[in-house]
């Protein structure tokens, strides 16, 4: 896979648009809303999570000849809950700030379903250098959807864009960019919950619309090679197909 | 220190792990589409937070608090969560085959939805006692599940609705999310 430069690449570049975990294959849906009422709050968890998927996607790739196919999901579980739980000691000693307001979503990257499904799906499969880039472009795509999401969110909810920004990486007297009319008329609706819910529809609307293609359907069998449940399915009719 | 009803109460309305915390979106836009789905997997989300309460409350106050081992939280919850979640498959699987069908890979993927490990880690987080942990695991559950059963009734008139060609699918049912979400907000004063 890794003979020339091209291919990886190619694995940078596809997870940022082509297959953005976010926004076209609706993968990690959880922190998308939760965090996103600022735009700073989606670098940071999108910069979190794509530390956490490059180190378990090095060490998963390592040990995929190691690892019982039998076991490998808890052993998967366990490399990524190590990552996560490193990550919260790094953001609470160097960047507090940002360690308060991500809170428990912090934790929750050990369930987000972008790390599992590229563990499961890639770094199970593919080389170490592989899948380092993998997890780079995937990471970036997921950042990026956030802080897109955020921005939205924020600028029409509070008026302001990149208010926490200046706290995140020390700069003391950071002026938030403001936003003239908005700032004087905010809708809140877009920073609680109902508001997340509405930016992300839209947002996935307007992908679809530019991609051209047709929307998401229900999850396909796409035979068991990429299934991540094939241990688990019993859909042998399906399987064939 | 509240009190117990107003736990439950506050898990299942104001907030609301799918519509207000955003926890568990994956099974809530996946599962939500026939009634008798929705309020299976809903059954199954709220067994497995109470037992994973059940267990990982003593665990990390009876092991790892002594020992000064709380940062193995993730680790230790996650594989608790895994381990029930395979108990209720065997189960379901020999006692509801219907249904298990019907809940498909959203089975297994109970592991990673973020509400059960988000409830374990929340009753630490907040200090509850022991029952108190099991009242807000018991709220919780039956929150999601009130979610999900509302929303598939929503999702049944989306059915025929005559949507643009743009909006179907996903981002017409998080649209529609955005609206039950919006009357839950209704809860929000109920406790102060």
């Amino acid at each position: 896979m890794a003979e020339n430069k091209t291919p990886l690449v190619k694995e940078i570049s596809k997870g940022i648009i082509k297959e953005n975990p976010t926004l076209v294959m609706l993968l990690g849906m959880c922190p998308t809303l939760a965090v996103t009422t600022q735009a700073s709050n989606g670098i940071g968890m999108g910069l979190a999570t794509t530390f956490v998927l490059l180190g378990s996607n090095i060490v998963i790739s390592a040990l995929r000849k190691v690892i019982p196919d039998k076991v490998r999901i808890p052993a998967f579980i366990v490399i990524i809950a190590s990552f996560v739980t490193l990550v919260g000691f790094l953001l609470e000693g160097f960047v507090p700030p940002l360690y308060e307001s991500l809170g428990i979503y912090l934790t929750l990257i050990t369930v987000n379903c972008i790390i599992f499904g590229r563990a499961e799906m890639f770094a199970s499969k593919n080389n170490v250098i592989a899948s380092a880039c993998d997890a780079i472009g995937m990471g970036l795509g997921f950042t990026l959807a956030l802080f897109i999401m955020g921005s939205v969110r924020e600028i029409l909810g509070s008026g302001q864009w990149l208010a926490g920004l200046g706290q995140m990486i020390g700069i003391e007297d950071w002026q938030p960019i403001t936003i003239p009319f908005v700032s004087e008329n905010p809708m809140l609706l877009f920073i609680m919950p109902a508001g997340g819910f509405f930016t992300l529809g839209i947002i996935i609307a307007m992908v679809n619309k530019l991609s051209n293609k047709k929307p998401p359907q229900e999850i396909e069998c796409g035979g068991c090679d990429n299934c991540p449940m094939s241990g688990k399915c019993d859909n042998k009719e399906e399987k064939a197909s | 220190m509240k009190t117990l009803g107003v736990i439950l109460l506050s898990a299942m309305l104001t907030d609301n792990f799918v519509l207000s915390k955003f926890m568990g979106i994956c099974p809530f836009l996946g599962v939500s589409k026939k009634l008798d789905s929705a309020s299976g997997m809903g059954i199954a989300v709220t067994f497995v937070m109470i037992c994973a309460t059940i267990v990982t409350y003593p665990i990390h106050h009876g092991i790892l608090v002594p020992n000064g081992l709380e940062y193995f939280d993730t680790v230790v919850f996650i594989l608790v969560i895994a381990l029930f979640v395979q108990l209720v498959e065997i189960a379901m699987k020999k006692m509801l085959p219907p249904l298990y069908k019907s809940l498909g890979v959203y089975l297994p993927l109970i592991t990673t939805n973020c509400a059960v490990l988000g409830v374990t880690v929340l009753n630490i987080d907040n200090s509850y006692g022991f029952i108190q942990s099991i009242v807000n695991a018991l709220g919780g559950g039956l929150g999601f599940m009130l979610a999900l059963v509302i929303f598939s009734g929503v999702r049944k008139k989306l059915e025929y609705a005559d949507i643009p060609e743009t909006f179907k699918g996903v981002p017409a049912t998080l649209i529609a999310a955005s609206i039950v979400s919006v009357s839950f907000m209704g809860f929000s004063g109920l406790f102060n």
